[in-house]
């Protein structure tokens, strides 16, 4: 259906305009759209990750604005645009009010090349797998910029830690992302989903399972979330990076930290979970039952997905007390690194054996 | 047309970002120029159909190397003002490097001009065409011995970091961790059975 509306508007709009204009239009119009869902996706994660840790701490969370506090997440928002935003003396003017900005670009440029379903996909790059990498890698700066340009010694602190935080993480990261790109033997997003073609047990999870763990925790520790959240850590150094920040610049870093958060989890998904296959592809008997609709691939399958791994974001840090900084980079470069490694090896070893993705 | 267009604005961007980078006057102010830099020479690279180096680029230089580079100049507490001082005494050095680097790309410009055989313009690729997977197959083939020596030294370099770095301290207290995780409770605490003692 919304292939068909798509097309109607392109022939109508190729009426009047040239082909090269009606292109830039439509894919500025796909840009504004998936902006504005997931923006509006952040508003409502973050009335969810009350609720869940509410109910999870044997609290009911935010209950008074609107019905059952559906409307929390507007108020917030209005609460914070209508604040000042105090910029301190001796600060870094510029810098100060460029890093929020920082934060928030790369989150959301990233969607460009994750394929929302069949056929979808903004920007079909044939390198998207190292684009999602090169982008995931520009966040850091954000970070480090509020703290310096803050001229605060805990802003300082929590940017030190994010930054080195960060850099550790990334590369455990690169290297899952290498054993993805070798199981889907293409660095295209849309041709790793296509790979992953047939059903649960045909998906990345099972043949990259250590890869699948160490890319989900070393995204949480890339977000800066708990319990990986010592650049924010309230109890020992205030709110870290953005300690001196208020207002819509706030804001921004609020909106930066929910979109990377919606963004792992929609590439974990993407690359271990098949994307917007359909986890009962394959079940024959439910042809011509009412349940025909689940065995096909669709945005749904997508969005079912993202949302099971912002669910385990919440729940981790409901459950977790803070990781000790130490023990955060141990685990990063002695523990996941030599298991990545080691995976792309039993991983060359599968692809000249001929079994799991590498049988056809 | 539009190929031209993003080249031009791209390139005026570079050209803008790398004197941001010497007329700046704060250190952090240079090193962020110095990524503008790095991230629009990499879109010029996307231009020329490179996406792989353009993307690695991106990655290597400012994901991770400009990262540390930043480290480095917010922890230093540099004197800017002696950082002023002698630009006259560098100036004939600038002078003449700037005009080697003006005759070289002139001499190029000219040369095409005056009729003398140049390589033709390379015919754009079609759509299909994976730079990356081009530069791997002749890398993994071709290049094998020259990647892999290359591959040893960046290697060797890791190493030689490390030991150059790491210090032993006469004293020192570390943690095991293997024997911290597998601590049980009577390593720790030892109960006592005693009579009860009446006075």
């Amino acid at each position: 259906m919304l292939e068909s509306l798509y097309n109607w508007v392109e022939s109508l709009l190729l009426e009047f305009l040239p082909a090269l204009w009606v292109g830039l239009l439509l894919k500025t119009v796909q840009i504004v759209i998936v902006t504005v869902v997931i923006i509006i996706c952040v508003a409502f994660l973050t009335l969810l990750e009350r609720k869940i840790i509410g109910y999870m701490q044997n609290r009911i969370g935010p209950n008074r604005v609107g019905p059952r506090g559906l409307l929390q997440p507007f108020a917030d928002t209005i609460k914070l645009l209508l604040k000042e935003i105090i910029v301190p003396d001796r600060s870094n003017r510029y810098l100060f009010l460029l890093a929020p900005l920082l934060t928030l670009t790369p989150a959301l440029a990233t969607w460009a090349v994750i394929p929302l379903f069949p056929g979808f996909v903004i920007a079909d790059v044939n390198a998207g797998l190292l684009y999602v990498l090169a982008l995931t890698s520009l966040g850091v700066y954000g970070v480090i910029l509020a703290g310096w340009a803050s001229n605060s010694k805990y802003a300082l602190l929590g940017a030190m830690r994010s930054a080195a935080q960060i850099v550790a993480y990334e590369i455990a990261m690169g290297f899952a992302l290498v054993g993805v790109l070798m199981a889907g033997k293409s660095l295209n997003l849309g041709e790793i989903v296509q790979a992953q073609q047939g059903g649960v047990l045909s998906w990345f999870w099972l043949p990259l399972l250590p890869l699948f763990l160490v890319y989900f925790i070393s995204g949480v520790a890339e977000t800066n979330r708990a319990p990986f959240d010592v650049a924010e850590g309230e109890s020992e150094i205030v709110a870290g990076f953005h300690v001196e920040y208020s207002g819509a610049a706030f804001a921004m870093f609020f909106l930066g930290e929910y979109a990377n958060m919606i963004l792992i989890a929609a590439l974990t998904a993407v690359m271990f979970l098949g994307g917007w296959e359909s986890a009962f592809a394959g079940w024959t008997f439910l042809e011509g039952t009412p349940l025909e609709f689940l065995m096909a691939p669709g945005l749904f399958w997508l969005a079912v997905k993202t949302c099971f791994f912002l669910f385990c974001f919440l729940w981790l840090r409901a459950t977790f007390p803070r990781y000790r900084y130490d023990q955060i980079m141990r685990l990063g470069w002695k523990v996941f690194l030599p298991v990545t490694i080691l995976w792309i090896a039993v991983e060359g070893v599968m692809s000249w054996l001929k079994v799991g993705p590498w049988s056809v | 047309m539009f190929e031209l267009m993003f080249f031009g604005m791209y390139a005026f961007v570079l050209i803008a970002a790398a004197v941001g980078v010497i007329a700046a006057h704060n250190p952090v102010h240079s090193a962020m120029f110095l990524v503008l830099a790095f991230v629009s020479s990499s879109a010029l690279w996307m231009l020329m159909e490179a996406e792989f180096l353009a993307l690695a680029l991106v990655l290597v230089y400012v994901g991770a190397v400009m990262v540390l580079f930043l480290f480095v100049v917010m922890m230093l507490d540099i004197d800017t003002k002696s950082l002023r001082t002698g630009v006259m005494r560098y100036a004939p050095i600038g002078v003449i490097v700037a005009f080697v680097s003006v005759a070289q790309v002139w001499s190029v410009v000219w040369l095409r001009s005056a009729g003398l055989p140049v390589m033709a313009r390379p015919e754009a690729a079609p759509a299909d065409y994976s730079n990356t997977k081009e530069l791997g197959a002749v890398l993994y083939t071709e290049h094998v011995y020259a990647f892999e020596l290359a591959a040893f030294i960046l290697l060797l370099a890791i190493v030689a970091a490390i030991v150059l770095t790491m210090r032993r301290r006469a004293g020192l207290k570390l943690q095991n961790i293997a024997e911290q995780v597998a601590v049980k409770s009577e390593d720790r605490v030892r109960i006592v059975k005693m009579e009860a003692e009446r006075d």
